[in-house]
C-alpha cells in the first residue's frame, strides 16, 4: 500500500514495545496457545498410552496412528462434506441475495423502498433465540430438516448482509450508472457489468465472514440436522465429545479436532486481510 | 417511471425480502403464538393465553437460569472489554512483531464452539487435563474446574474469554486507528505523562468503540449456549445452566415447545432492555460531558 496521508498513525506506543509491556505479552500469547499446543500434543499420542495418564502428551513416542483412523474412512469425512456444501452454499446465497437487493436499495425506485430498508434493518436487532424455536417447527411442516436446504435457508435471513451491501453500493459514484443508463443499457446489464465487479471487496468480506459463521453455527444444525449423515462438523464433533468415553479414545479424538479445524485456519490465513478490514469497518460506522 | 420499470426494479430486493419475511419474521411472530400455547410431541397445541409465562415466573429451576445468565455475562463481559483494550493498546504498532501477536490472540475466534469446549474440557479436566499436570508438576492439587459450583461457572467463563478475546481487541485496534494523531502532538508539547494521555485523551476518544464492545459483548453472553451445554452439561445441579440451554432442554428433551418459546420471548425481551439501558446511559453521559 503507498504511504499516502491516510497511513495510520501508530501511537499510544509508538515504535518498539517497552520490555514489561512485551513480557506481559508472551505470558498473555503462552495461554492463548498452551491450550492449542496440548491438544496438537494428545492427537499426537496412541489411545492406549493416554489411558488414565494425560501427562503421557509431553513424552515420545508420539504417532499419526489417530490421522491415519481418520483418513481410513471415518465418518468425520462425511462431515466435513456437509460443512463444505452447507457453508459453501450459504455464502453464494447471501452474496447473491445481498448483492441484488444492495443495488436495489441504493439505486432504484419502487414504492415503499424507504420503509422497507428500515423494516429490514429492524431485523438486526432479532436474536437468533427469539425465531429458533418456530423455524424449527416450519421447517418440520415443510419436511426441510435433514437436508442441505433446511441447513441452509435460516442461514440467507439475516439482514446483515443488505445493510452491508448498501451501504458499499451507495458508495459508488453516481456517474458510472448513470452514464450507463444513458447509453440505454438494462438495470441487470449496469448492475452486473459496471457495478458488481466494483464491489468485489465487499464481497469478499461479507463472503469471508458468512463463511466463517455458518462453518461455525453450532444451534441451528444441532436441532435440524438429527441423522448422523447429515451432521455437519460442528456437530458430528459434539457428539463424538458425548460419546467419547464409550468410543474411541482421547488421541482420536483431538485428531478429530485439529483436522476439523485445520479448513477453518486455511480460510483465516489466505482472508486475514479482509477480515481485518471488515472490523475496522464495523467499529468506525 | 413506468409501471413495468418500478416492477423490475422491486425485482431486485424481492428474493431477499421473501427469504426474510418467510424465515425471520414470520417465525418471529409464530414464536409469540407459541409462547401462548400449550404443544406437545404430537403437534397441534392448545391456546393457554400467558399460563407459560405464569409458570416461569414461579419455576425456580428458570430463575437459576436467568440468574446464571446474568452472572455469566458479569464475570465474561468486564473482563473481555478490560483484556482487549489493554492488548489492542500494547499491539497498535507497526511493527511485525505486533502482526504475530495479533494474529496468536485472535485466532482462537475462528474455532467453533464445539472445538473450543473439546480443547478446554482437557485442560481443565482435573485428572486428564492440562491443568492437573500443572498442578502436579507445582506439587499442588488441581481445583475441581468442572464439579465445583462456582468454580465450573468460572471455567465457562475462562473458556469463553479465551474464545472471544479477538473480536473486540480488532475492535479496539480500529477505534485507536482513528484517532487523530495531531491530539498527541499537542499533548506531548504540554508534556503530558502516559497515564494522563491514557485517561484524557486515549479513553475518551474511544468510548463510542467501548459502548459498541460492551453492547455486543452482552448480547452474545446473554445467548451463551454452546459452552454450558458442552462442557458442563448445565452442571453441576444445574449450576450453570444458562437461559438458552434452559430453551433448549425445555424444546427438545421434554418437548414442552410452548414453554420453551415463552422462555425465548423473556430472553428476546431481556437483551433488548439491557442493549436499550446501555445506549440510553451512553447518551445521557454524553450528553452531560458535553454539557459541561
Amino acid at each position: 500500500m503507498a504511504a499516502d496521508r491516510t497511513t495510520p498513525v501508530f501511537r499510544p506506543g509508538e515504535g518498539r514495545m517497552r520490555p514489561a509491556t512485551l513480557i506481559a505479552l508472551l505470558l498473555a500469547a503462552a495461554v492463548m496457545l498452551a491450550p492449542l499446543i496440548w491438544t496438537v500434543l494428545l492427537s499426537l499420542k496412541s489411545n492406549q498410552a493416554l489411558v488414565g495418564n494425560s501427562g503421557a502428551a509431553l513424552e515420545f513416542p508420539y504417532t499419526l496412528e489417530n490421522y491415519w483412523a481418520i483418513l481410513s474412512g471415518d465418518q468425520v469425512f462425511r462431515w466435513l462434506l456437509n460443512s463444505l456444501i452447507v457453508s459453501i452454499g450459504t455464502t453464494v446465497g447471501v452474496l447473491a441475495l445481498c448483492s441484488l437487493a444492495g443495488y436495489g436499495f441504493a439505486r432504484l425506485e419502487f414504492p415503499f423502498r424507504r420503509t422497507l430498508f428500515v423494516f429490514v434493518l429492524l431485523g438486526l436487532a432479532i436474536p437468533e433465540q427469539a425465531v429458533i424455536l418456530p423455524q424449527h417447527q416450519l421447517f418440520a411442516a415443510l419436511h426441510l430438516h435433514n437436508s442441505y436446504p433446511g441447513l441452509i435457508l435460516p442461514g440467507l435471513a439475516g439482514p446483515f448482509g443488505v445493510f452491508f451491501m448498501t451501504q458499499y453500493f451507495r458508495a459508488i459514484p453516481r456517474d458510472l450508472d448513470e452514464a450507463a443508463m444513458l447509453d440505454g443499457a438494462s438495470r441487470l446489464r449496469i448492475f452486473w457489468s459496471v457495478l458488481l465487479p466494483l464491489t468485489l471487496p465487499a464481497q469478499a468480506t461479507l463472503g469471508v465472514f458468512t463463511f466463517l459463521a455458518s462453518w461455525n453455527s453450532y444451534w441451528w444444525p444441532l436441532i435440524s440436522a438429527t441423522r448422523s449423515d447429515m451432521y455437519t462438523l460442528t456437530v458430528g464433533l459434539a457428539a463424538a465429545q458425548m460419546n467419547y468415553a464409550q468410543t474411541s479414545g482421547l488421541g482420536f479424538l483431538m485428531a478429530q479436532a485439529v483436522f476439523a479445524s485445520v479448513p477453518i485456519f486455511i480460510v483465516y490465513v489466505l482472508f486475514q486481510k479482509h477480515i481485518v478490514q471488515s472490523m475496522a469497518g464495523t467499529a468506525t460506522r | 417511471m413506468r409501471r413495468g420499470d418500478r416492477l423490475a426494479s422491486f425485482g431486485f430486493v424481492a428474493p431477499f425480502l421473501a427469504i426474510y419475511l418467510f424465515i425471520l419474521i414470520y417465525p418471529l411472530l409464530a414464536g409469540i403464538g407459541l409462547s401462548m400455547k400449550r404443544v406437545d410431541l404430537f403437534g397441534g397445541g392448545s391456546f393457554v393465553a400467558l399460563d407459560n409465562y405464569a409458570r416461569l415466573a414461579a419455576d425456580p429451576v428458570f430463575h437459576a437460569a436467568i440468574l446464571q445468565t446474568l452472572l455469566l455475562a458479569a464475570m465474561i463481559v468486564p473482563i473481555l472489554t478490560v483484556v482487549s483494550l489493554m492488548l489492542a493498546l500494547a499491539l497498535n504498532r507497526p511493527t511485525r512483531d505486533a502482526a504475530v501477536f495479533r494474529g496468536i490472540f485472535f485466532s482462537s475466534s475462528v474455532l467453533s464452539v464445539t472445538i473450543v469446549t473439546l480443547i478446554w474440557r482437557f485442560v481443565l479436566a482435573p485428572d486428564a487435563g492440562l491443568l492437573g499436570e500443572v498442578a502436579q508438576g507445582l506439587g499442588t492439587s488441581p481445583l475441581p474446574f468442572l464439579s465445583d459450583p462456582t468454580l465450573a461457572l468460572w471455567a465457562l467463563a475462562i473458556t469463553t474469554i479465551w474464545w472471544s478475546i479477538g473480536l473486540p481487541m480488532m475492535l479496539f485496534l480500529a477505534g485507536l486507528q482513528q484517532i487523530p494523531g495531531d491530539i498527541y502532538e499537542a499533548a506531548a508539547l504540554d508534556r503530558a505523562s502516559r497515564w494522563t494521555i491514557f485517561w484524557r485523551i486515549t479513553l475518551p476518544s474511544l468510548r463510542r468503540t467501548v459502548v459498541l464492545v460492551v453492547m455486543l459483548q452482552t448480547a452474545a453472553q446473554l445467548q451463551l449456549f454452546g459452552q454450558s451445554q458442552l462442557l458442563t452439561a448445565g452442571g453441576p445441579n444445574g449450576a450453570t445452566r444458562t437461559m438458552v440451554l434452559f430453551m433448549f432442554e425445555t424444546a427438545f428433551w421434554r418437548w414442552e415447545l410452548g414453554y420453551a418459546a415463552a422462555a425465548a420471548e423473556i430472553l428476546f425481551m431481556l437483551i433488548v432492555a439491557l442493549t436499550l439501558a446501555q445506549y440510553w446511559f451512553t447518551m445521557r453521559t454524553s450528553e452531560a460531558g458535553n454539557g459541561r
